[in-house]
């Protein structure tokens, strides 16, 4: 240690001015920083710009790809939410309808209904009053004949008796009963 | 300067390391005095080694960075936008960043070799070094001066607009001194002169602990701990200075080119 400070010290006599140079020196540090400059400028800068750019760009592409996404996605959307209120539209005009047309046909149901009561109705009066007419005719037709025949047997026989008048008469009335059975047949 | 010389060899008292102990023997001498020294050695390595580390990390190229290329592109963004950008900024920023980039990570580099225990020598304690760098920015700014602005560039750097006529003559000559030729001295003896403080003061430490810890005295052995204490304190502060001049000496580039681009409007 000691040798080689004294003879760095002796060496060093003239040299001790920190501000004198060694050219040596400068031309290494001359050569070796235009050596890393051209180094930095043909290949460490251009590969870090040229990523930084692809970076960009990819991020940038990444961002536009994603707005055009979510535009689609919200055009989908609204679309949707469209066809849903159509549908709910529809839907409710479609029962508004049926229910206007439930309403029609239970009305006309309801109308046919009645006519076809009334038509049976009238059927029923109008075939009672036929059969009444029917009775009423042939009853007349019928006391007629039984008022002659009951007449003429009355007449025929003495009426003195009450025994033979009541027995008369019963005896028309059996016949009245009989013959009554017979038509009924 | 005569008293920083060594003085004669005392065995018995503390001769303080001086200027000269930052001239080591060349390794390969030649001459008298020249030689191929450990400052060569170790600038030849930093460019070897800053082209080895941005290239293998730059190479690969991929849009999502593995390690090594995201701190490639960490360093060279905090030049590129932290220095170039936010400085000279505009559109053709990225003309200087190369020469930003280089300048930033060579004088790191050549720094923090001083912080590195064996090599523990930062390569601009020596002054051509730092000589060279200020040279090849004074020329650079001073070209894109004339380049942009023309023979008129000097009459913009020299003479301020707005200053009253009776004053110039006294404005124009300190502008010629400030801009023309303080200015490069500036920027390299910054450099030169941080780093040699730097060293000696680390050297300095180192020499005091060895001969406290020779003395026989155990009390005064003892001391040497709190030199020790002091000598890491330094250190570390030394680390933070030398990283910090990379950074000083390179955003006073992109001020000095940022002046040149925009003389006009200065």
């Amino acid at each position: 240690m000691n040798q080689l400070i004294i003879s760095a010290a002796t060496e060093g006599e003239e040299a001790a001015n920190p501000l004198v140079p060694n050219v040596w020196e400068m031309g290494v540090v001359l050569v070796g920083f235009a050596v890393l400059l051209y180094i930095v400028v043909k290949f460490i800068v251009p590969m870090f710009e040229k990523t930084f750019a692809e970076r960009a760009e990819a991020i940038e592409g990444g961002i536009a790809k994603a707005e055009a996404a979510q535009a689609e996605a919200s055009a989908a959307l609204e679309e949707y939410k469209q066809q849903l209120t159509d549908a709910r539209a529809e839907a409710n005009r479609i029962r508004e309808e049926a229910r206007a047309e439930g309403a029609q046909i239970l009305a006309d149901l309801k109308a046919k209904a009645a006519a076809e009561a009334a038509r049976i109705t009238e059927q029923a009066h109008a075939a009672i009053e036929s059969e009444r007419q029917a009775a009423v005719v042939s009853l007349r037709s019928e006391v007629g004949t039984l008022a002659t025949t009951l007449a003429g047997r009355i007449v025929g026989e003495a009426l003195t008796d009450d025994q033979r008048s009541a027995r008369v008469v019963d005896r028309f009335l059996a016949d009245l009963e009989t013959q009554s059975a017979g038509a009924a047949k | 300067m005569i008293a920083l010389a060594l003085p004669a060899q005392d065995s018995g008292s503390f001769t303080p390391p001086g200027i000269d102990e930052m001239h080591l023997p060349a390794i390969l001498p030649w001459g008298a005095h020249d030689g191929f020294s450990k400052q060569m050695l170790l600038v030849i390595l930093s460019v070897v080694i800053i082209a080895t580390f941005f290239i293998l990390a730059a190479r690969k190229q991929q849009l999502v960075p593995g390690k090594l290329q995201f701190a490639g592109e960490m360093a060279y963004g905090f030049v590129r936008n932290s220095i170039a950008k936010d400085i000279i900024g505009g559109k053709d920023f990225i003309k200087y960043v190369p020469l930003l980039f280089s300048l930033f990570f060579f004088i790191l580099v050549n720094n923090i070799y001083g912080a590195i225990p064996v090599i523990q020598l930062p390569s601009f304690s020596h002054v051509g070094g730092a000589y060279v760098l200020a040279g090849i920015v004074y020329f650079t700014w001073i070209i894109i001066g004339i380049k942009k602005n023309g023979l008129k560039y000097f009459k913009l750097a020299t003479v301020p607009s707005g200053v009253p006529w009776y004053i110039l003559p006294i404005v124009v000559p300190i502008e010629i001194i400030s801009n023309f030729l303080v200015r490069p001295v500036t920027h390299s003896l910054r450099l030169f002169a941080t780093m040699l403080a730097g060293h000696l003061i680390v050297m300095l430490a180192g020499s005091g602990i060895e001969y406290l810890v020779m003395q026989e005295n155990v009390l005064l052995k003892g001391t040497s701990v709190l030199v020790l204490v002091g000598a890491i304190a330094m250190y570390m502060l030394e680390a933070l200075i030398m990283a910090l001049q990379a950074y000083v000496f390179t955003l006073l580039t992109a001020i000095y080119i940022e002046g040149a681009l925009h003389a006009d409007s200065h």
